[in-house]
């Protein structure tokens, strides 16, 4: 059983994770011709608006209600119907997604009923706009929380309630953050060659996937439609990926029947094999000719990879799914994990990390619990401890603003577990260390034979 | 609060702006941030402004005492240079929970914060930055920082400019005061001397301030403290003991500047490094400085000697890319540079200016670039993203220069960009920077991309082999196209 250690201290060094309402925004970018829009003081947006440019090289629409010292005392609302009205006007979108921050959220503002009155007073001129509201206080969650309430709140606004008459070949996918768009797109594709039609929520494989449209466009670009998302309960299935995901699955179950199935992790044979065999028990079709090599393929990979996994110690930053995922992933490879640092401990998913024990934490935690590691995997931020520890980094998750291409890295299904350990095993070969007549003279360093039993696999 | 009241007001009030020289007294008092329009405003806050101000200083921890956005997502961000130290690029905040906000114990864990980062990495100081919940709620954190002081034994220096107070600059100016009220002046140097300098808000991005310094040295011109690029804490807390003072980045840090002559008759001037003639003209200015404070006028010599070297070379260097560039139209979107002086420059070597932003320039600056310009059609305070769109696609500039927030508008025009702001990769600073500038700028208008992605599609553009490839049923045909394809790119296809 894996202990849960809360953190102590009262200095977070070199923080793990990134705001709730930074999470929100990145669910609401998902749809298409959104815009999220941040309550709070202009430096909150702006922070994550830098952020999120660093990461994916791209415009991203994200506004601020602006609140002053006036408004903070006052309160916020005149900020927020403002805003709302100035978005509506100037850019005219589908969906303004507002994200609330710390700030509002300590003031203790209604932000519900203050939405609610606005879309009462303003009818007419918010027509073609839905408002979405994530209550999403910085000092609460990380990104995972953030996404979550962001498409459950969705799916509460937008989807039409009530059971409806089901298209047998529809499906909603309702992923995870941590799925990139090569992620999505490889989704969409693996479930149209079973003959079935995904309805995926929220999409950033749409709207985030670097592309050079012909007009100046202020919303996102693709994405889910908001038609579709009203009509999710027309759908035979839901999968969800990730245990963040259980709450809006959750919801749309209890408002429309659909049913769904939960998938911690699509990285991995096991996982894989799940996913299609779903699939297939869904759609009544065998596994295409494409799938079927894919999954030889990754067979192959787990054969000429597994040398270089076997023994290795790997130390993960991550959200709680992620980490989740990474430390499977590893654990299947014959890795060991020395150490699990995560963001909240609010994810049950923890429970089921295949470590010793998950630290509740910071980059610190995991320079400090990473020393002895072979490989270190977290986002950008790890790089400091790269340099210091002299161990290689894997980046992944969010933020990865020192690399290009992150958001098109596969990392699902047979395809991405192939490329996973592709990559791995590349880091590896690039980080090996010749032999010296020092390092392995026998009389130098000998290990005794408790040693030897307390981690018999940790010899190379 | 009340004090911080007094302290922004202060700030408004500041006399050497030259924006406030032209307001009445009424004016002066609502302050120089514009109010924002919620749902369609830009920049940073208050603390940001604080923030990057200060965190160049590089041996100093900096606390932010806050729930986690207002550092977890901007830590180690920004491009500045250190020389030694690293402990800046360390983030610490004590990213207060819910339990924290409500139970009221921010105080009690800042104070912690503070002891467990003095006693895990012995800093000179430890910086503390408010953000707008703890100020909100109300944590003292004077009080806090008073004593830890005290108990820790090290200088903690609160740095009081929640988001909500303002804007970006008016944070800097805060983080000024902040350095005027707890720093500066704490420290007696035992090596006073009459070459002395300070350099305030020049932040050695990319390292940039490397490509000055030398020239400093040469002429025996010590920078005692240059704030904050590469600052040592020390450095600063003996700041006051300079003969004179450059202020680089005007609209920064203008009130420490001034209230560093009125307090220790540190004579100041405005300058740039940016452009050939803006660092001969800062190098001068610097020298008549010291010699007005008592050093040996046999520098002003020795400084022209220098200049009239340096900036043969760097002329000699710059010419080489004349045939390259001349008549090549450049769109200058940014304020944060002193633009007209790198206006001078390019066009000194064939480069057209189609048009500058002057948001941040002052009047002075204004005047200048409308003498060189000659035409006030090519000056514009901000361009909206779509006009600007608009302009780039239309090919209407063959490069704009300007900072990370208009990038992708020039990219998706697919319009060559350069970025001359804090996120830059390139120093950009004093002779060599300049030959740099236009290097860049030349790299990137030359780049053969530019061709590729600006062809259409194949699909787009060539209708005969569209109307072929469906009916291409009989052999020939196909063997005809395939030729044809073949032919094209036979480097390609070599050897099949």
């Amino acid at each position: 059983m894996v202990r849960i250690l809360p953190q102590t201290k009262a200095a977070a060094i070199n923080p793990l994770k990134s705001s709730q309402p930074l999470g929100a925004a990145l669910a609401f970018l998902g749809v298409d011709g959104a815009i999220p829009l941040f309550h709070g003081s202009q430096g909150c947006t702006s922070f994550a608006l830098v952020l999120f440019v660093r990461h994916f090289k791209e415009a991203i629409p994200l506004q601020t209600t602006a609140m002053d010292e006036v408004a903070t005392i006052l309160g916020g609302a005149d900020h927020l119907e403002e805003a709302i009205l100035n978005l509506k006007a100037r850019t005219k979108p589908t969906l303004i997604g507002v994200c609330t921050t710390a700030l509002v959220e300590t003031r203790g503002e209604d932000c519900a009923g203050d939405i609610a009155n606005i879309r009462l007073k303003r009818r007419e001129e918010l027509a073609g706009t839905e408002v979405v509201l994530a209550n999403t206080p910085d000092f609460d969650g990380a990104i995972e929380e953030g996404w979550a309430k962001a498409v459950t709140a969705m799916i509460e606004r937008i989807t039409r309630p009530g059971e409806q008459a089901r298209q047998s070949k529809k499906i909603v996918i309702l992923p995870g953050w941590n799925l990139t768009v090569a992620d999505i797109e490889h989704l969409r594709e693996m479930i149209e060659s079973f003959g079935l039609k995904p309805v995926i929520l929220p999409d950033v494989s749409g709207s985030l996937d670097g592309t050079v449209p012909d007009r100046w466009i202020t919303t996102t670009y693709g994405g889910t439609s908001i038609e579709d998302i009203r009509e999710l309960g027309t759908a035979e299935q839901c999968i969800v990926i990730g245990e963040h995901m259980r709450r809006p699955a959750e919801l749309l179950q209890r408002l429309t029947g659909v049913p769904y199935v939960l998938f911690r992790s699509l990285t991995g044979l096991k996982d894989a094999d799940r996913f299609v065999s779903l699939l297939s028990a869904v759609s009544g079709a065998g596994a295409p000719a494409g799938v079927r090599r894919r999954r030889a393929q990754l067979q192959d990979a787990l054969l000429d990879g597994h040398f270089h996994f076997g023994g290795k110690k790997i130390a993960i930053a991550a959200e709680p799914d992620q980490l989740y995922q990474l430390a499977s992933f590893f654990i299947g490879m014959g890795s060991e994990i020395a150490a699990a640092v995560t963001t909240t401990d609010m994810s049950k998913i923890l429970e089921e990390v295949p470590a010793e024990s998950v630290q509740i934490g910071d980059l610190g935690d995991l320079e400090a619990l990473g020393a002895g590691a072979d490989l270190l995997v977290t986002h950008s931020h790890g790089r400091q401890a790269e340099q210091r520890l002299g161990i290689p980094l894997m980046r992944v998750g969010f933020p990865i603003f020192d690399r290009l291409g992150s958001q098109h890295k596969l990392t699902v299904l047979y395809q991405g577990t192939r490329d996973l350990i592709f990559e791995v095993a590349n880091i590896f070969e690039a980080n090996r260390h010749a032999p010296t007549p020092e390092a392995l003279d026998p009389l130098r360093k000998r290990e005794m034979p408790d040693e030897l039993r307390s981690s018999p696999l940790a010899r190379h | 609060m009340s004090s911080l009241r007094a302290k922004i007001q202060d700030v408004f009030n500041e006399p050497a702006c030259e924006q406030n020289r032209g307001k009445d007294a009424k004016a002066r008092k609502e302050g120089c941030s514009k109010p924002l329009t919620p749902g369609a405003a830009a920049g940073g806050c208050a603390f940001d402004g604080a923030k990057i101000v200060l965190q160049p200083i590089t041996d100093v921890a900096h606390l932010i005492h806050a729930p986690l956005a207002c550092e977890g997502n901007s830590w180690d961000n920004r491009g500045a240079a250190s020389s030694g130290p690293t402990l800046w690029r360390t983030s610490f905040t004590t990213d207060l929970t819910e339990l924290d906000v409500v139970m009221g114990q921010g105080e009690r864990k800042l104070f912690k914060a503070i002891r467990e980062i003095k006693e895990a990495y012995g800093p000179p100081a430890i910086f503390v930055y408010p953000t707008c919940v703890t100020a909100l709620i109300g944590d003292d954190i004077k009080a806090v920082c008073r004593r830890a002081a005290e108990k820790f034994g090290l200088p903690v220096v609160p740095v009081n400019a929640p988001g909500f107070v303002g804007s970006k600059n008016l944070g800097n100016k805060l983080a000024g005061e902040a350095l005027l009220d707890h720093v500066i002046g704490t420290v007696e140097p035992d090596d006073a001397g009459p070459y002395d300098i300070n350099i305030l808000g020049e932040f050695n991005l990319s390292g940039e301030f490397w490509l000055v310094k030398p020239l400093l040295d040469r002429l025996g011109i010590r920078v005692r403290a240059c704030i904050p690029g590469d600052a040592r804490y020390f450095d600063i807390a003996c700041a006051h003991r300079a003969r004179a003072a450059m202020m680089v980045c005007s609209t920064a840090l203008i009130n420490l500047a001034r209230k560093m002559e009125q307090r220790w008759d540190i004579r100041f001037f405005e300058g740039s490094f940016y452009g050939i003639t803006d660092t001969s003209e800062a190098l001068r200015q610097i020298s008549q400085l010291l010699v007005k404070k008592g050093a040996d006028p046999e520098i002003l010599g020795r400084t022209e000697a220098l200049i009239a070297e340096e900036e043969a070379i760097a002329w000699k260097k710059l010419a080489a890319y004349r045939p390259r560039l001349e008549g090549k139209r450049v769109l200058l979107n940014t304020g944060g540079v002193k633009s007209w002086s790198v206006v001078h420059a390019l066009m000194e070597i064939g480069i057209e200016i189609v048009g500058t932003s002057v948001k941040k320039s002052t009047v002075e600056d204004k005047e200048r670039i409308k003498q060189i310009l000659k035409d006030d059609n090519h000056i514009f305070e901000q361009m909206a993203p779509c006009e600007l769109y608009a302009m780039l696609s239309e090919h209407k500039a063959d490069i704009m220069l300007s900072g990370g927030r208009t990038q992708f508008i020039a990219l998706k025009a697919k319009t060559p960009w350069l970025d001359i702001n804090q996120e830059r990769q390139h120093p950009y600073a004093g002779y060599d920077g300049m030959v740099e500038l236009v290097r860049q700028i030349d790299l990137a208008i030359h780049n053969p991309i530019w061709r590729q992605v600006r062809e259409p599609a194949p699909w787009d553009c060539q209708p005969a082999v569209r109307e072929e490839l469906p009916s291409t049923k009989s052999e020939t045909a196909t063997l005809h196209v395939v030729q044809e394809f073949a032919g094209t790119t036979a480097g390609d296809f070599g050897g099949c």
